[in-house]
């Protein structure tokens, strides 16, 4: 069936089962590749996007319950957010799978919660999984962005 | 056909292959020499236009320098080390610097120290030290001669800043971009001079930073997953429930009704979905209905084949005990009271974020594979022999890894043939995109082995070990494949070579290596992922058993062991200065040291531990590594932060069971790993040194399971017997 997305502002019809998931409506459909396929099951958090403004799993959002929401993806957020460049500040990125999604969550979290303290950002971005270990500084640029001196240093 | 250069391919037999990488083994295992081999390897390959500047170098009109990266960028910033070694020696404008992967070509990209092009034993820096430094010395000096003969000036008086040649007597001046024609008429020197250590500018500083950050913040870096080529299909594969399970039969009658699914074809490791995208594809595979034949598979638990191997290392199993270290007499020296330890260690999944993936097209006997190769060559070999064609004739674009660990390069290229399989049967040059779901990736096999380690020693009266006997149950890596014959040295390493051994005079070391059909492979420090554990831990309580403080004793056994252990002192007593080790913690907390040597550097952790509840909650990590000459000192920080992560992850909550041969752990909700609230905070300090740089992306893993052990020693006086920490 046709589905009508709005994603990043654009106006899209898509030919898709209801069903499917937004994420490969995405990828394989929009060749919009920055959100990521990580695990499927909403327990990695690679796919996020954002759904009017809250973080979402997209690979658990099936593209017709996408069809009357705002949609951003790490595409839309127009690379000068003040995560990324608090990302690139802090070199945060290694192999950089899951920081799509990392920096679709903080963005999220920094829309609601401008300041947040540590336990915040534990909440806001513990469904997020980095294998290369770069939580400290994805917390570091968080706070970075946030225009708080990080709790946590950047290594000497 | 689509998008595959037009390369020589001569046909050769397969035969003739199968002996062109038996002599890769060769290679690998007895150092042939690597310009002999990597011939051998690069046969069928089309010619490749290299610059006037060599194969590591371009530099085109508008002065901007491109360097080539021969290794796999899978997140360890090599790509920007790399770089930094040319840019130094040509005294270019690191921000104009850019790089690109290499070609895939044995002969012009090999890794020095393995003969055949490829990334692992975090060796990117080490073997490219002279080679990428002697490129960038080189074209600075053509560039500096082509200046001399247009102004007419003695070289000697011409100086290179930032891309700028200037001549400061006659004040003239140009950029590398306006003498590029004259300076590719230069005959590039063989023995350029290279800079002293002192002279460095770039190199050792925090300038030295990753090139790829803009685009892996912004969603635009393209790793396999994203590629998306003109008519291209995706395939899904239905692997066996159990490691040496086959396909017998199938029924696809209601996956061909899936819209979307193309066709459905065997392959020897299952049957592949292929369809219009990867939903079709998986939903295709869901509907498929196979029987598999499990006469040869592995159908044991866990637990079944740790209880074998506890047999085996008491010398009650029929596995062949093979001696990795021996010396003084062991005669007697075993008798009265010893020191009893014994440790498991489960299999473990990399886990890689982006699960493994290719692109491949077959036309004929030409192939292009479009992913993020690891081992090129090996890949390269491994296609060549499904296909029935040169190894050179296979074309790599290499990309990114979104993560490895040690996963994407294996002597069997597993998931690379696959796809070459299916793009065979595809065939035309049509592009096939094999992805594999999260719950292949993590099912599908090549696991750090399931270990165990069995301790016995001798103390004398002072409490130093006076006989050693270590006795190590694991699957080998290199068996079967192209290193072959005796032990696999990697499932030992850390033991051997230990200066723990090295400062006891009566050591009786073996190894078992039991063969069954569960797939093994290196996963991140390899060998060290349980010996630094074993060595480390076991030291503590030997430490503790002689009233002893643990950072003490270590540096005690230091001395004994001699110069080899000067290393490890240092970073010891760095490491112990910086977290402040023998200071008051508050109640609940302790501290916990380790150290080990792996990948030619050395490291040491203090790592702070709580309680919180039953889970182990690491707070703050101090590392010290000695790793040679810090060519990105930012970078070798990140990789010790992400090393202690991933080692920590490991440790806390990482284990792959079977149960009656299947793997109970599918996807992320069963394998637990380290998240952002478990996450500690890591300090780095590297130390001063002037040798040639050793590896950084692998030491900085096997370190912290062992600190952690100490530390919860420290703080309840239990030793650890397993991994990981977190049951159940």
């Amino acid at each position: 069936m046709t589905i009508n997305l709005n994603i990043n502002g654009k106006t899209y019809a898509v030919e898709a089962a209801p069903e499917t998931p937004l994420l490969w409506v995405l990828r394989d459909e929009l060749k919009l590749t920055g959100t990521k396929y990580g695990c499927g099951i909403a327990q990695c958090g690679a796919c996020t996007v954002h759904a009017d403004g809250a973080a979402i799993r997209s690979c658990q959002t099936p593209v017709s319950a996408a069809a009357s929401m705002k949609i951003t993806t790490i595409e839309g957020l127009g690379g000068t957010h003040p995560v990324q460049l608090a990302w690139i500040k802090a070199d945060v990125p290694q192999c950089g799978y899951c920081q799509s999604g990392q920096i679709m969550s903080a963005a999220a979290l920094l829309a609601k919660t401008p300041k947040p303290s540590d336990d915040d950002i534990d909440a806001a971005m513990t469904g997020n999984i980095c294998r290369c270990g770069t939580y400290q500084r994805i917390r570091a640029a968080i706070h970075d962005a946030a225009g708080q001196p990080a709790s946590v240093g950047a290594p000497a | 056909m689509n998008a595959i250069t037009k390369v020589k391919a001569a046909s050769a037999t397969r035969r003739g292959l199968i002996i062109g990488a038996s002599v890769v083994g060769g290679a690998l295992v007895v150092g042939c020499s690597p310009k002999s081999m990597a011939g051998l390897m690069s046969m069928g390959s089309g010619d490749l236009d290299i610059g006037a500047f060599g194969p590591f170098i371009k530099i085109d009109p508008d002065g901007s320098v491109t360097v080539m990266n021969k290794h796999q960028e899978m997140g360890q910033g090599n790509h920007a080390g790399l770089a930094a070694l040319v840019a130094e020696e040509l005294d270019a404008d690191w921000d104009k610097v850019k790089v690109v992967p290499s070609a895939a070509n044995a002969k012009l990209y090999a890794n020095t120290l393995f003969g055949v092009q490829g990334t692992g034993g975090s060796t990117a820096m080490a073997n490219s030290w002279l080679q990428y430094r002697r490129a960038g010395a080189a074209a600075r000096a053509m560039f500096v001669q082509a200046a001399g003969a247009r102004w007419n000036v003695p070289v000697s008086d011409i100086t290179v800043q930032n891309g700028v040649l200037a001549h400061g007597p006659s004040g003239r001046f140009a950029s590398f971009g306006d003498l590029i024609a004259e300076a590719a008429k230069v005959t590039p020197p063989q023995s350029p001079r290279l800079k002293r250590h002192a002279d460095f500018s770039l190199i050792g500083t925090r300038r030295v930073a990753r090139k790829d950050t803009p685009a892996k913040s912004t969603g635009t870096a393209r790793y396999t997953q994203d590629v998306h080529l003109p008519d291209m299909l995706t395939a899904v594969v239905a692997h066996p429930p159990r490691f040496g399970g086959k396909p017998a039969s199938f029924d696809d009658s209601a996956t061909r009704q899936v819209p979307g699914v193309v066709d459905v074809v065997k392959i020897p490791t299952g049957v592949a979905v292929i369809a219009q995208s990867t939903y079709a594809a998986r939903m295709g595979r869901d509907a498929l209905k196979v029987t598999w034949n499990d006469d040869k598979a592995e159908k044991r638990s866990s637990d079944v084949m740790l209880a074998d191997y506890h047999r085996i290392a008491a010398g009650q199993g029929d596995v062949k005990a093979q001696v990795f270290e021996t010396k003084g007499d062991a005669t007697g020296a075993f008798d009265g009271p010893l020191f009893n330890a014994a440790y498991d260690f489960p299999y473990l999944a990399h886990a890689t974020m982006e699960p493994m993936n290719c692109v491949a097209q077959v036309d004929g006997n030409r192939v292009k594979l479009t992913f993020a190769s690891q081992i090129q060559t090996l890949d390269q070999i491994n296609t060549a022999m499904v296909v029935g064609t040169l190894p050179g004739a296979v074309e790599i674009e290499t990309l990114p890894a979104g993560g490895s660990f040690g996963r994407r390069g294996n002597n069997h290229s597993d998931y690379v043939v696959e796809a070459v399989h299916i793009a065979k049967h595809v065939g035309g040059g049509r592009p096939v995109k094999l992805v594999w779901t999260r719950e292949d990736d993590m099912t599908g096999g090549l696991y750090r082995p399931l270990t165990h380690h069995l301790v016995s020693i001798r103390t004398n009266a002072d409490g130093y070990p006076a006989a050693w006997r270590h006795r190590v149950v694991t699957q080998s890596i290199s068996k079967g494949s192209l290193t072959g014959g005796g032990f696999d040295e990697t499932t030992v390493e850390g033991v051997k070579g230990s200066v723990y051994l090295a400062a006891t005079p009566v050591v009786d070391a073996q190894v078992y290596e039991p063969e069954f059909p569960v797939t093994v492979l290196w996963w991140r420090s390899v060998g060290a992922t349980h010996t630094a554990f074993a060595m480390e831990h076991t030291i503590d309580q030997l430490a503790r058993k002689a009233g002893k403080d643990p950072a003490d004793y270590r540096r005690a056994l230091y001395t004994r062991a001699g110069r080899s252990a000067d290393r490890h002192r240092a970073v010891l007593d760095l490491a112990c200065e910086k977290a402040g080790w023998g200071q008051p913690l508050p109640s609940g907390t302790a501290r916990g040291v380790a150290v080990h040597e792996s990948f030619g550097s050395v490291v040491a952790q203090v790592a702070e531990v709580t309680m919180k509840g039953n889970e182990p909650r690491v707070g703050r990590v101090v590392c010290a590594i000695d790793c040679g000459t810090a060519i990105a000192p930012d970078l070798i920080a990140a990789q010790m932060e992400g090393g202690v992560c991933y080692g920590l992850s490991a440790a806390l909550f990482g284990k792959i069971t079977l149960k009656d041969g299947v793997v109970e752990q599918t996807n992320f909700d069963a394998y637990r790993v380290l998240r952002m609230n478990e996450a500690p905070t890591v300090e780095t300090y590297i130390l001063a040194s002037t040798n040639p740089p050793t590896g950084a992306g692998e030491p900085g893993t096997p370190v912290i399971a062992a600190a952690v052990a100490n530390a919860l020693l420290a703080l309840n006086g239990t030793p650890t017997s397993s991994l990981p920490f977190v049951k159940g």
